[in-house]
């Protein structure tokens, strides 16, 4: 493929991203932190994020399982959840955890069950658009293309 | 207070009544004593008067008491008080229950003592009178015993015969009216009996038989009568009076009764009294009194022996006790109220009533005693009221009179005490409710708080994703949709904001921040704010700001802020034409000018639309009284700037009816504002608030279909106290915002309102540029052509420019015949949007070019710059320039991030990196302040606040405390570390990391001992605030 189509694929994925809102700003400001010094940055943190979520989603799940839920244990795994994927910006992550988080406070187990279904979709779809995403780079960069740097003009 | 009120009239009430009791009590007890001393009971009274005047020292003093433990112990003592005047009240009730009834007694007996009294003095009189009288007659008999010894005895032959007795005793007798009729009964002895029977021609006859038929029908009865048998002596009657000649011959010894007298009388030689009976003939009570009459006279203390020798008859007497008394009681007064009863009471137990009947009903009686003489007899007289006493009705009336005063007064005690019980009780009840209001209230701010808070998130997603729909590919009709939706949604994130700030000023939880910030930046971005709402409109906007008012101040921006937009939202809303000002003045400005200025400034407005007189809106403040400037407002400023600012616009103005309520949250003039303007009335009461807590004053003036004014004064502190620092600070900044190129430049300004011209004025002076206004175009062109220095612009007036066509287009053409390069740009000055669509048409490119108001200086400046082809690298590192001036802050700072949460950490370690930091990381405030334990070389600290184990507050604390020993342990010269220079790593700054924002707030953050919050997906600019104010502060520590 060539390296220009690739970059437009990119850039059109990554705005889809966007537009579907799995994405939000946080993302450009994370984009923007990554430089020479530190190239990897951003597939750094993701995958980052991935351990510690599926880590959590496992807690998670565990938790929920018990026959007496500790809601404040599965309040603190989604506040932890809730705050990576703002850091990283991932957008409906972030937004199931809210509404998970309301149903914690309300002890309402139906609803963290659901929640935790939503949470897990959300987590795997915004993984599986992660992964698309970062081959492509990495496609693009195997190239001898460069990234090309993000529009900022949509916020 | 009520409480206090009620209880103070309860006391004077109470304290009145006591005194009036007092004097009552003392008044009487005073009498007593005088009157009491008199009827020797004195000791009994006295010590009653005592008593009570002991008593009434104990209550009053109770009572003193009682005022003063009520300050102490409001509620605690209720229950005691209570009962204690209840006590108080029983024994008031009972004591002068008590009192009435000795009152009663007491007068009454005093009563009873003196009819006694009466009853007997009166009894003694009638008595002692009785007996003067029967003495009287009694000395007349004893007179006539006399006569008879002398004339009867002593001569031979006798004087006085039957006949002549008589007769005498007839004529006599007016002298003894009590003495029925005497007799003369002579003694004579049994040897001479014969010889005397013979002498007289009777025999002598014996009475007993008649004494057995006491009532003889006629006097034939006594001729049957027995002659007397034979005796040792007898006493014949041998005188008598006529009306009882028939006992002549009787010998007086053979009656029982007789004779007991006849030897009694000649024995003691004087009166002696038969038992009352029963007169023969009249059927009436009598006593026959019995004198002897002796041969000789005979010494006073002759022996009874002697006296019977020397006997030689016997007078006797028929007293009519009866008559006698009738008589005696005629004479005297009052005979009709009292019963007199006389008795013989020789035998006690049978006393023999010899006058008068039981017909009293009074059980009172006096007894006298009567002495007639007779040692033998003893007589009384007892005496009675004929009525029963009447009952004491003045004692009565007094004591019923005193009971029903002091029962008065007690019940208007106890109605003291229930009052004040009961109003205790509502003043409790009271502040329960208010307590409970309180928290109803505390409540509902909480709640609002925290709804509106909750409301925020999720709107602020609505908001983001409609802003992300506006960015696809939407229709005409769906952009409009989402356009609305998004309007919408900023309304309510407003008013949100705007509730919760309210609920904050009401919890009193709003703080005043004290940052330097420039006053005139933020009217510009207020005026930015309006500008599009204010041109379509058609309003012309302005703001004027005093050369006076220092560029840099010390106060709350934020609220600064939020007041003007507030007062000029308000304006914005009900304004439909005209204008809207905002002049912000020094007040010392506005105190000192003169009265000519503030004609001129009433005289013409912005627009040319009347405006109410704004010195009015701020007539009534106190910093404008005469006090004011003596006394300036308390505040913390060493230099403070008092600043007057005034909203002026040509609304329709604030209906009188509805001036009062402007400032009252939620009020609005009619409902249908709400309505037509939207809004909810709120702003302003949160405006005065705030204008409050910047030590100021807030007031306006409104004149229906005229306009309004409002008008705040608000006390700042001089960012730059030095005026000439400052001065060259301000051309440094203005050098970095590209405005120093227009420096030293000259404008002309052709306005005919001055005070247009004025804001004019002050937009172009702050760009360093030099001004000249004109009223009309034919002095500015004079000007131009004339002047020696260059004009670089001309400042149109669109009013002007387009009210007179043609000299506007001589004017443009002399322009344009000037040379290109001396020829000044003319710009407009418009308002409107159509105008200067208008304009664009016909603009070439010498000009005319159009500035659209309001006027702002970096808009000025930019177009200005777009004209005059000046200083193209304006801004362009704008954008650039917070992370510029992070990296060189943040650049070889060691840093430490503490947060729990991996994903995080990795972020904010690349976020700070970049800036050129060092930084450490670690996931648990335990292992924070391991690592800040010893003397470290950390610059800062970011710090998560949740975070499972120690949260961000506590650790902070601890790392605070742990500082706060070693700091101390270092300025006692104690620490055996090297010292280091670095005075500053004893507090090392720690800045909160917070996803949530506006639930870490500022104070709570300040509260832990935190030095600011930075929100957690971290944006460079508000880091860059942080850090900056963090090192400013930690380097001034420094030094």
């Amino acid at each position: 493929m060539e390296v220009g189509q690739m970059q437009r694929r990119l850039a059109e994925f990554t705005k889809s991203m966007f537009m579907e809102g799995f994405l939000d700003g946080q993302f450009l400001q994370l984009q923007q932190l990554q430089d020479e010094s530190n190239p990897d940055f951003v597939v750094e943190v993701v995958s980052l994020f991935f351990q510690d979520s599926e880590k959590l989603l496992n807690d998670l799940t565990l938790a929920l399982d018990q026959q007496n839920v500790d809601f404040k244990r599965v309040d603190a795994h989604v506040h932890q959840l809730k705050g990576s994927s703002s850091s990283i910006g991932a957008q409906r992550v972030k937004n199931a955890c809210v509404v998970f988080r309301n149903f914690c406070e309300e002890q309402n187990l139906e609803g963290c069950m659901g929640c935790l279904q939503q949470v897990k979709q959300e987590f795997y779809l915004v993984k599986n658009k992660f992964d698309t995403l970062f081959t492509l780079e990495q496609q693009i960069v195997a190239a001898g293309g460069s990234i090309p740097a993000m529009e900022i003009t949509s916020f | 207070m009520s409480l206090l009120h009620v209880l103070g009239f309860g006391l004077k009430v109470g304290h009145l009544l006591w005194v009036l009791c007092c004097w009552v009590v003392s008044s009487i007890s005073k009498n007593w004593l005088v009157f009491g001393g008199e009827m020797t009971k004195a000791g009994f009274v006295g010590d009653g008067g005592k008593m009570s005047l002991n008593w009434l020292e104990k209550v009053l003093e109770n009572v003193y008491k009682i005022r003063h433990g009520h300050s102490n112990q409001q509620a605690g003592s209720k229950r005691f008080r209570t009962t204690w005047w209840r006590k108080l009240l029983f024994t008031w009730v009972i004591g002068w229950v008590i009192f009435s009834l000795w009152i009663l007694w007491y007068m009454s007996s005093q009563a009873a003592e003196k009819r006694r009294e009466t009853l007997g003095s009166m009894c003694d009189e009638r008595a002692r009178m009785l007996q003067d009288q029967f003495n009287v007659s009694m000395n007349h008999v004893q007179a006539m015993s006399i006569l008879i010894s002398t004339f009867h005895h002593d001569k031979e032959p006798s004087a006085i015969d039957q006949r002549t007795f008589a007769r005498y005793t007839e004529r006599t007798a007016f002298e003894r009216p009590l003495t029925s009729f005497v007799a003369y009964a002579v003694r004579v002895l049994h040897s001479d009996r014969e010889e005397f029977e013979k002498a007289q021609g009777w025999k002598i006859k014996r009475m007993d038989t008649l004494e057995k038929t006491p009532v003889p029908k006629d006097d034939s009865e006594l001729e049957g009568l027995e002659p007397s048998p034979v005796q040792e002596e007898y006493a014949p009657v041998i005188f008598a009076q006529d009306t009882i000649s028939h006992v002549v011959s009787l010998d007086m010894l053979s009656g029982k009764e007789d004779r007991k007298n006849v030897l009694r009388a000649r024995a003691s030689g004087k009166g002696v009294l038969t038992a009352p009976f029963r007169l023969i003939k009249t059927n009436s009570l009598g006593v026959i009194l019995t004198f002897a009459v002796y041969n000789k006279d005979l010494p006073p203390n002759a022996t009874p022996e002697e006296r019977i020798e020397a006997t030689d008859g016997y007078l006797g007497g028929v007293f009519h006790i009866e008559s006698l008394v009738e008589k005696l009681l005629q004479q005297l007064a009052s005979k009709q109220t009292i019963v007199v009863n006389v008795y013989d009471t020789t035998n006690c137990s049978h006393p023999i009533s010899m006058y008068g009947s039981d017909v009293s009903e009074d059980s009172l009686e006096h007894v006298s005693t009567l002495n007639f003489g007779d040692p033998f007899r003893k007589h009384e007289m007892r005496c009675r009221f004929k009525q029963k006493a009447p009952l004491p009705w003045l004692a009565i009336t007094t004591s019923f009179g005193i009971l029903v005063i002091a029962l008065l007064v007690g019940h208007i005690f106890q109605a003291t005490v229930n009052r004040i019980a009961k109003v205790e009780d509502d003043c409790h009840k009271m502040t329960e409710l208010k307590k409970r209001a309180e928290a109803a209230d505390e409540a509902k701010s909480q709640f609002l708080a925290t709804v509106s808070h909750e409301i925020r998130t999720p709107m602020n997603g609505v908001l983001g994703m409609l802003q992300m729909l506006m960015d696809t590919d939407l229709d005409e009709t769906q952009q409009d949709y989402v356009r609305t939706a998004q309007e919408s949604g900023k309304a309510l994130v407003s008013l949100i904001n705007e509730v919760l700030d309210q609920a904050k000023i009401e919890s009193g939880k709003i703080e005043i921040e004290a940052v330097q910030f420039d006053v005139r930046a933020i009217l510009d971005d207020v005026l930015s704010l309006f500008s599009g709402k204010s041109q379509e409109n058609g309003v012309e906007l302005a703001v004027f700001i005093s050369e006076h008012v220092p560029e840099i101040l010390i106060g709350d921006p934020g609220r600064f802020r939020q007041i003007i937009t507030n007062l000029m939202g308000n304006s914005i809303k009900f304004t439909e034409k005209g204008h809207i000002l905002v002049t912000v003045r020094l007040v010392d400005e506005v105190m000192n000018s003169t009265d000519a200025e503030k004609e001129s400034a009433t005289g013409s407005t912005l627009s040319g639309f009347p405006v109410p007189d704004r010195w009015l809106s701020w007539a009534k403040f106190r910093i404008f009284s005469h006090e004011g400037p003596a006394s300036p407002v308390p505040t913390s400023f060493s230099n403070p700037i008092n600043l007057i600012i005034s909203v002026e616009d040509t609304g329709i103005g604030i209906p009188p009816e509805a001036q009062s309520r402007v400032f009252t949250p939620f009020m609005q003039v009619r409902p249908s504002i709400s309505r037509t303007h939207g809004g909810t009335g709120i702003g302003l009461s949160i405006s005065k608030c705030l204008v409050g807590l910047m030590n100021g004053e807030i007031g306006f003036v409104s004149i229906p279909q005229l306009g309004s004014t409002f008008t705040f004064t608000a006390v700042f502190g001089d960012g730059c106290p030095i005026s000439k620092e400052c001065k060259s600070q301000q051309v440094k900044g203005r050098g970095d915002s590209g405005t120093s190129e227009f420096h030293g430049m000259k404008a002309l300004v052709v306005d005919s309102r001055s005070v247009r011209a004025d804001v004019s004025k002050y937009h172009i002076q702050r760009l360093g540029i030099h001004v000249e206004v004109f009223a009309d175009l034919n002095q500015c062109l004079h000007a131009i052509q004339s002047g020696n220095a260059r004009t670089d612009i001309v400042l149109l007036e669109w009013e002007i420019w387009d009210k007179n066509s043609g000299l506007s287009a001589i004017f443009l053409n002399k322009l344009r015949d000037m040379k290109p390069r001396v020829s000044p740009r003319l710009f407009l000055l418009s308002n409107s949007i159509s105008s200067s669509r208008i304009s664009a048409a016909t603009s070439d490119a010498t000009g005319p070019f159009v500035i659209m108001k309001p006027l702002r200086a970096s808009m000025l400046a930019a177009s200005l710059q777009r004209v005059m082809g000046v200083g193209n690298r304006i801004s362009c590192s704008n954008g650039e320039s917070p992370s510029l001036s992070l990296r060189s802050l943040l650049r070889g700072r060691k840093i430490l991030i503490v947060d729990d949460n991996k994903v995080n950490l990795r972020v904010a370690e690349g976020a700070l990196k970049k800036y050129g930091a060092d930084v450490v990381c670690t996931d648990s405030g335990e292992k924070a302040i391991a690592l800040l334990k010893a003397l470290h070389d950390f610059d800062a600290c970011f710090m998560d606040i949740q975070m499972p184990g120690m949260d961000g507050f506590e650790a902070t604390r601890r790392i605070r405390q742990m500082e706060q020993t070693l700091s101390e342990d270092f300025l006692l010269g104690e620490s055996t570390s090297e010292p280091r220079e670095n005075i500053s790593n004893f507090r090392l700054p720690i800045l909160a990391m917070t996803a949530d924002v506006i639930h870490a707030t500022h104070e709570e953050c300040t509260k832990y001992g935190m030095d600011g919050y930075v929100s957690k997906p971290f944006e460079a600019e508000q880091l860059f605030r942080e850090v900056s104010r963090c090192f400013q502060s930690s380097s001034n520590h420094n030094l």
